[in-house]
């Protein structure tokens, strides 16, 4: 579904390399986790997958379904099924939730052509997701992330990904600042989706997501490469030694 | 040597002033009134001819030049193809008085009557007795001179060839709507409106259409005690049209204004409002929302004097502004010592979609009472970058998302509007101007 090859991007505005040589594939119905230490290039990943400025890719290509995602526009990345769940999510004064979500479906379903959503539909639909995500009914009528508390906002991107029915969701830890219940809604989320075929990317600190998402694949990050790929079980053993013992193994540099 | 010669410089601009007033004035001639509204027009232009007309090195001139404005022919303004069904509020049921051109349209318009109304066109008052009328036509814009001079108010007492002496004596629920409709691209339109809001009476005064192709508005707003007047006005979509409006309001105890502005287009607009808070415990908010494309120039210039205690007021003014279009506020509270426990609030904001647009601003506070609350700001900036790839993330194209932070940008003055089903029509106007720049 996704195939990231020989990544290296730059920052636009200095001579900063970030990532120098990423290769990785996620299959469909698959999730795969990032973990690494801070710094070591998991959001760039995360913003250059969606088209964010500021980057320039100096060498190699990302795919998505046979798109190349670097001659495309965000929103164009989002039509075609990309999902980014953000590390911080924005707050924009001035703009509902509600009226962002809506105008976002159906900018997706317009790409796509297919028809829009009634305001009705609409309204049916995202209600019955938040009730599922457990998120309070007031939260859609607020304007977005403004006021949210670190988990509402984390919750509220979960809504967005639901709402969206994206194909690739990249969430950038979406855990960090959700206590277990939040994270339990969160990994029920992921896994309905991931039984429908979707693929995942999850970048976490933690193992605790892990417990409730069990990744098919993790990868080790650090100092803008991947620097070892395993199964579920990699992610218990930086849990238990944390990442001196793998990157000094690996001879890559924090 | 000449007695000219003596004068020192600012008595020689005051004369050269004073003979380019008195140049401009020479061929006018006064319309036809009755007893009472002739005597006010002369008062008027007396005082005009004392105050002079404006220029560039007037204080508050220095931002926005009046030349097209005083000139004595209105520059031409090309007809913006809208049709008139398409004009905001229509779908508000509403008391209409229409003009066309700046005339009158009896066929168009309702009746001018309605229950808790008194409604009398300017041109059939001048030789009737309307006490309440005669004693605020020019009166509040002769008390709204001082202490900085609205010459091209006085103006408009002395030549306005109609407009609306309307009464409120009860609540009003349907709102009273005057519709400046255009047909001929060099007509000019000089209307003079007096609003008289008795007290616990309560009324909602709506303006919209572009007028013609030079607009001259003043309206005088008396809202007596526990009185509520609310103004929405949609000011029209005509590239080329040039606007000087001014409101004049004094409010009693407990009373409220609330008065929005929509200004999408104009090649020049100055909206004027000077706003007297003279009964305790009185609101009054004047808020506005601009958006100009190119040849704009907008300005809002405002004066708030509190001089009872324990009153509020708010001004909120935003801008939208691209391709080289200018933006002034000028703005003022004024709080007399004894207008303690005073809350003053003033705001303006410009957001600029490119680097060749302009926000100039001129927030002024004076105040003599100690025990008040009053804040200011003014800000122009950009679209933020990552706001906008929030929204593009999330698939909304570009234009549509910057629509969006658009409308976001706005949405403080749009909450001024207090019915929520005439700021819904006024954010019908924004979304159309978002997706077209126009
Ligand atoms: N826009 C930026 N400007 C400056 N430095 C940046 C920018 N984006 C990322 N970096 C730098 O790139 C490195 C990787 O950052 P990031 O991708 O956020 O790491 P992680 O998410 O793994 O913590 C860090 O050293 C960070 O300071
Ligand atoms: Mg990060």
């Amino acid at each position: 579904m996704l195939e990231i090859k020989n990544l290296h991007v730059k920052l636009e505005e200095e001579d900063k390399a970030i990532l120098k040589g990423v290769d990785l594939t996620v299959e469909a119905g698959k999730v795969h986790a990032i973990m690494g230490p801070n710094g070591s290039g998991k959001s760039t990943l995360a913003y250059v997958l969606s088209g964010r400025d500021g980057y320039e890719v100096t060498e190699g290509s990302i795919m998505l379904e046979g798109h190349d995602l670097l001659d495309m526009e965000p929103e164009e990345r989002a039509a075609i099924g990309l999902f980014l769940a953000f590390q911080y999510p924005v707050e924009i004064p001035g703009v509902g939730n509600m009226t962002f979500m809506r105008t976002a479906v159906n900018a997706l379903r317009k790409a796509r052509g297919e028809e829009e959503m009634s305001s009705a539909e609409f309204l049916k639909a995202v209600r019955a997701k938040a009730k599922e995500l457990k998120i309070d009914a007031e939260m859609l009528k607020r304007p977005v992330n403004v006021g949210f508390s670190g988990g509402e906002k984390k919750r509220n991107e979960i809504l967005q990904m639901a709402m969206l029915e994206p194909k690739m969701c990249v969430l950038d830890e979406t855990d960090s600042g959700l206590d277990v219940d939040a994270m339990r809604l969160v990994a029920d989320g992921v896994n309905a989706l991931r039984d429908a075929g979707r693929g995942f990317l999850v970048i976490t600190h933690y193992q605790r997501l892990l417990d409730h998402i069990r990744p098919d694949v993790v990868h080790i990050m650090a100092d803008g490469r991947i620097v070892k790929t395993g199964g579920p079980e990699l992610a218990l053993e930086v849990e238990k030694n944390g990442y001196a013992d793998i990157l000094a193994e690996t001879g890559a540099a924090a | 040597m000449t007695a000219v010669a003596k004068l020192g410089p600012r008595a020689a601009r005051r004369a050269a002033k004073l003979e380019a007033t008195a140049s401009r004035l020479e061929a006018l001639t006064l319309p036809e009134s009755g007893e009472w509204l002739r005597r006010a027009r002369e008062t008027a232009l007396a005082r005009l001819r004392e105050i002079g007309l404006p220029d560039r090195r007037d204080e508050y001139w220095k931002f926005t030049d009046p030349a097209t404005l005083v000139r004595t022919d209105a520059p031409a303004a090309a007809l913006f193809e809208i049709t008139d069904e398409a004009m905001v509020f229509d779908a508000i049921d509403r008391l209409r008085v229409v003009f066309v051109d700046g005339v009158f349209d009896p066929d168009a318009s309702d009746e001018l009557e309605a229950e808790g109304l008194e409604i009398v066109r300017l041109a059939d008052a001048g030789g009737r007795d309307i006490h309440w009328a005669q004693e605020l036509f020019g009166a509040l814009e002769a008390e709204g001179q001082d202490p900085v001079t609205r010459p091209l108010a006085a103006l408009n007492t002395a030549v306005a060839t109609d407009g609306v002496l309307i009464r409120a004596t009860a609540r009003v629920a349907r709102p009273v709507s005057l519709i400046y409709r255009r047909r001929d691209p060099s007509a000019e339109l000089a209307l003079h409106h007096v609003v008289k809001v008795e007290p616990g009476a309560e009324l909602t005064l709506l303006e919209n259409g572009p007028g013609a192709a030079r607009v001259s508005t003043v309206t005088e707003m008396c809202i007596g005690d526990g009185g509520v007047l609310h103004h929405v006005r949609a000011q029209g979509r005509d590239h080329e049209r040039r606007a000087i409006t001014h409101l004049f309001a004094r409010l009693g105890e407990q009373s409220v204004l609330k008065s929005f502005t929509l200004s999408a287009n104009g090649a020049l607009t100055r909206n004027e409002s000077v706003v007297w808070l003279n009964g305790k415990g009185g609101s009054a908010h004047v808020a506005g929302a601009a958006m100009g494309d190119g040849a704009f120039h907008h300005d809002d210039t405002v004066f708030i004097t509190h001089a009872a205690p324990d009153c509020e007021s708010r001004q909120v003014f935003k801008k939208v502004l691209r391709h080289g279009a200018v933006g002034v506020f000028q703005g003022k509270i004024l709080v007399h010592q004894a207008a303690q426990l005073t809350d003053g609030y003033q705001i303006s904001q410009a957001l600029l979609l490119d680097e060749t647009s302009q926000f100039l601003a001129k927030p002024e506070l004076e105040i003599y009472a100690d025990d008040v609350k009053c804040s200011h700001g003014s800000t122009s900036g950009e679209i933020d970058a990552d706001q906008l790839f929030y929204l593009r993330a999330r698939g909304l194209p570009e234009e549509t998302a910057k629509g969006l932070l658009v409308l976001a940008f706005l949405a403080e003055a749009l909450d001024e509007i207090a019915r929520e089903d005439l700021a819904e029509e006024i954010r019908e106007k924004l979304r159309g101007w978002v997706s077209r720049h126009r």
